[in-house]
């Protein structure tokens, strides 16, 4: 074999799992960057004096989950670049996701927020307590342990959302496993390595995920 | 901002696109129905009493349910090839979606068969019905009225999914779209519109499910 093909070695491995962490960083970028984004999403929907804000609330949710995150990705990705912001590749990739994770994060809240009884938001007004207060006092004990399991589960869905950025050319844990793969020809092994990489991030989050509903299953 | 949009570059190609649409509405239809196959073995599997095949359809769940689809897509697109299989890159697609419609579907149809509990079967028995009305009543349509609105979902989120396909270069929407960008550079005009396509088969979908599910589940129901 001619010496331009470079052996796999374990300095691969360490590249790759490098990029594993630049994967996790996206994920905690989106999320954390996400959820005001749900927050607000998931407050307007579920709005009952202002048709017009739910309705706001609606269409960015469908639009988010009715096309294809690589679409998201594409368009947002070089939209930035149309309206002149030079942004960091990195935060570049990232806007997408944190949009994308407010429409899917949006419908969990919307969810928690609607398991609490009407009666309990009309006790609570009664009570002379302001929007505000009922979100937190009221509100929020009860809708958070509702949301808690399907967020973790949501995770896994961010981790595997990252890897879309591939798309554009940005090196996270699938597209240095695609580099590797070019240069050293061990394509299989490289791809079982990087499957096996998301599967040890994913599959803790998942089991978390199933173990939290079934819990609140069991207290419901 | 000085940009000046083309919207003409992309409408220009629209025949190019209805023709991605189908390309695209044919990979998925084609997967979702294997992948009905595969999940029901799958749910059997994972419902069955011997541990080897609840371990192996658990394993199989897990494994996909926690990769992106763009690796498991790599893989078996190289892997084909490693082992000297050479297939067209749509049907490379075609499978990998099966696989992966398969995974997501067994939780589906597995959720679905314990959602009848034996003692339905058994009242059904003895109000005097025969096996054949049992299963059609008791079994068959209260099973596909649970798991046809969640089927449904699955097989839209299939539909957006397969766009990712376009990375082997299997010939659907969003490749028509990549090859007119190679040609004209209009990146954001051409995706923006593609998108538009993908949301509004998306939403025709989602509502002829939801028609179809009124009308035939909820009137089996009503037979009774």
């Amino acid at each position: 074999m001619p010496e331009i093909f470079i052996a796999f070695s374990y300095k691969d491995v360490l590249y790759l799992l490098q990029a594993a962490l630049v994967t996790i960083a996206m994920c905690a970028m989106a999320f954390s960057c996400g959820l005001p984004v749900a927050l607000l999403i998931g407050l307007i929907r579920t709005a009952r004096r202002i048709p017009a804000l739910r309705w706001i609330g609606w269409a960015y949710v469908e639009v988010f989950r009715g096309t294809p995150l690589l679409m998201q990705i594409f368009i947002a990705y070089f939209g930035l670049s149309i309206l002149g912001l030079q942004l960091p590749r990195f935060v570049a990739v990232s806007i997408p996701l944190i949009l994308y994770t407010g429409a899917y994060m949006g419908e969990i809240i919307r969810a928690g927020v609607e398991a609490v009884p009407r009666g309990q938001w009309e006790a609570g007004s009664s009570l002379g307590m302001s929007y505000p207060q009922l979100l937190g006092y009221v509100v929020a004990p009860v809708a958070v342990r509702v949301m808690i399991p399907p967020s973790v589960g949501f995770l896994v869905q961010l981790v595997k959302g990252t890897s879309l950025a591939y798309v554009v050319g940005y090196v996270e844990l699938t597209r240095a496993g695609y580099i590797v793969s070019q240069s050293t020809y061990a394509t299989m092994l490289v791809f079982t390595i990087v499957g096996v990489i998301y599967f040890g991030i994913n599959y803790p989050l998942s089991l978390v995920s199933q173990g939290l509903e079934a819990r609140l299953k069991r207290h419901a | 901002m000085t940009y000046t949009f083309h919207w003409e570059v992309p409408l220009r190609e629209l025949p190019a696109f209805l023709w991605g649409a189908l390309a695209t509405l044919e990979m998925s239809g084609v997967a979702c129905l294997l992948g009905l196959l595969v999940a029901t073995c799958g749910a059997l599997a994972r419902l069955s009493k011997r541990r080897f095949l609840r371990g192996a359809a658990t394993a199989y769940v897990e494994a996909i349910r926690n990769t992106p689809f763009i690796v498991q897509l790599f893989y078996v697109y190289f892997g084909l090839v490693t082992f000297g299989i050479n297939l067209e890159a749509f049907t490379v697609a075609i499978i990998t979606l099966t696989v992966n419609c398969g995974a997501y579907s067994t939780e589906i149809i597995r959720a679905g068969i314990q959602s009848i509990h034996r003692g339905q079967t058994e009242a059904g028995l003895s109000l005097g019905m025969t096996y054949w009305q049992v299963f059609r009543y008791v079994i068959l349509m209260p099973t596909l009225r649970v798991v046809w609105p969640p089927l449904a979902s699955q097989f839209i989120a299939t539909m957006l999914g397969s766009s990712v396909a376009s990375q082997i270069s299997a010939e659907e929407l969003t490749y028509a779209g990549m090859m007119l960008e190679s040609r004209t550079f209009r990146t954001f005009e051409i995706f923006f519109f593609i998108a538009i396509i993908y949301f509004l088969m998306a939403r025709l979908f989602s509502f002829l499910f939801s028609l179809t599910g009124q009308k035939v589940f909820r009137e089996a129901w009503g037979q009774l």
